[in-house]
């Protein structure tokens, strides 16, 4: 059983909404639990931000890009924006890290990503953009569920 | 947007009560209604009721942070009442547990703040 769907939208704050519905709506058909479900809309709301806030500085006439996919196994999420990119991606996943501190920014967003998936893998060219991918396990929780 | 925001102030305690999803969107607005709030009437407590609060990702956290910096400097403190255990996961990961107080109701918060 294969699935997947690939969306764009303008880099407007408003829309990560948007990008987690889209996602929970994706992912109903796979019957997973509540808590699953959630961690999904949490990472998808961390990257989708980061591409609007960081990557497109709020210019809003930018695009995100968002494709979900699920085979029996996993759960994939890919957010990629065409922004500023990341200088050094290792410093930028650390905890506590954000170069917008002074904005009210955590420096989480790649922790909580790293936490709520299994697998987290960014890519990133300087005035390019940034690509994120997570890979989330699901065929062991969906049977835990139904037990 | 994905929320619904009722406020009230009694004497120097502003309780914040969330319905909906706290993410970036809300978290831009409402931290200068909120800052305005804590200057204009001499706030020193925050008490955010989250029991209708479903969805929170880590613009909250720098959101609550932000004001727990803004009441430290007047000796305040946050409480937060009624987590749904999807929430406290993110209050735990991100350690806001440590700066915030925790109650399981606003009556509860506001004993506390009397005893302080
Ligand atoms: N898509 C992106 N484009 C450019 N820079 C990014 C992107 N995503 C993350 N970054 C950089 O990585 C840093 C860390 O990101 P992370 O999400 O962990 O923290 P934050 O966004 O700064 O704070 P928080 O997520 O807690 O609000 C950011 O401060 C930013 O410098
Ligand atoms: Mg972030």
């Amino acid at each position: 059983m294969y699935n997947e769907i690939k969306t764009s939208f303008l880099a407007k704050i408003e829309n990560v909404t948007l990008a987690r519905t889209i996602g929970v709506a994706f992912l109903v058909n796979l019957d997973l639990p509540l808590n699953f479900v959630n961690e999904v809309k949490t990472v998808i709301s961390e990257a989708v931000t980061n591409a609007i806030v960081h990557g497109c500085l709020s210019a809003e006439n930018k695009f995100v890009q968002m494709n979900l996919s699920y085979d029996d196994v996993n759960v994939y999420i890919e957010i990629i924006d065409d922004g500023i990119g990341i200088e050094d991606v290792e410093k930028a996943k650390e905890p506590l890290f954000s170069t917008k501190l002074e904005e009210e920014r955590a420096g989480l967003g790649f922790t909580i990503m790293e936490v709520f998936t299994d697998k987290l893998d960014v890519k990133s060219s300087v005035n390019k953009g940034t690509k994120v991918l997570m890979v989330k396990k699901y065929s062991e929780q969906a049977k835990l569920s139904q037990l | 947007m994905a929320i619904n925001i009722q406020m009230a102030i009694r004497k120097n305690i502003l309780f914040v009560r969330l319905k909906g999803e706290l993410d970036q969107a809300v978290t831009e607005k409402l931290k200068i209604r909120i800052s305005e709030l804590i200057d204009k009437y001499d706030i020193k407590y925050l008490v955010f009721n989250l029991a209708a609060l479903n969805f929170m990702d880590s613009s909250g956290v720098g959101f609550i942070i932000g004001r727990y910096t803004q009441l430290k400097k007047r000796n305040g403190k946050i409480i937060v009442c009624s987590m749904n255990p999807l929430i406290e996961r993110i209050f735990n990961l991100s350690g806001l547990k440590k700066i915030c107080s925790v109650t399981t109701t606003e009556l509860e918060a506001e004993k506390m703040v009397e005893v302080a």
